[in-house]
């Protein structure tokens, strides 16, 4: 299993499989034959950053004059397709008087920054470092 | 759910699942991790909430 994964990743563009593990989290573990972390994570951020949403979070916009809030959009954007998806269908607009507003916040801004741990990590295993 | 103990749990719960599949290989591993991390997350958060609790807000 680990050699096979190994041959995949050598005749494959780290730089290909960190987009593809960004877009879709845990999406570059499996490509690379990392089934079992894969599915953990195709399962565990997706619903985290679910949570999210259903906690009345809000997907941050991008304003460079509110560098606090610049980070956490940044860090939204870390969710990858789901994050694309909530921003399309609307959800994400977050209910500030919610008594739950603070922690959907949390849900969403902490499930971007694991996905880019596990970006790193994909991109670590298709170098041959792990 | 607005309860902040089980939001707090939930949140640790997530966070430690994705650090024991990052950090170890082995699912007998991961797990052993993921429990430790969960139990050291959810019990730092419960001694600092009570050692916060006797300051003023």
């Amino acid at each position: 299993m680990r050699a096979t994964a190994v041959e995949r990743t050598q005749s494959t563009n780290p730089t290909l499989i960190s987009i593809v593990a960004w877009m879709l989290p845990g999406a570059g573990h499996l490509w690379q034959g990392r089934v079992q972390k894969g599915v953990t994570f195709v399962v565990t951020l997706p619903v985290m950053f679910a949570f999210g949403l259903w906690l009345d979070g809000r997907l941050f916009p991008f304003e460079p004059s509110q560098p606090l809030v610049a980070l956490a959009a940044f860090a939204s954007l870390g969710n990858g397709i789901p994050f694309v998806i909530a921003k399309l269908l609307g959800f994400g607009q977050g209910v500030v008087t919610a008594a739950s507003y603070e922690y959907g916040n949390t849900f969403l801004i902490v499930a971007g920054l694991l996905n880019m741990l596990v970006v790193l990590d994909a991109y670590d295993i298709a170098l041959g470092r792990k | 759910m607005t309860s902040h103990l089980g939001l707090l749990v939930l949140f640790a719960v997530f966070v430690s699942i994705v650090f024991a599949a990052l950090m170890r290989d082995e699912p007998r591993e991961q797990l052993r991790f993921g429990a430790r991390l969960l139990a050291g997350f959810v019990g730092a958060a419960l001694v600092l909430s009570w050692l916060m609790y006797p300051l003023p807000l």
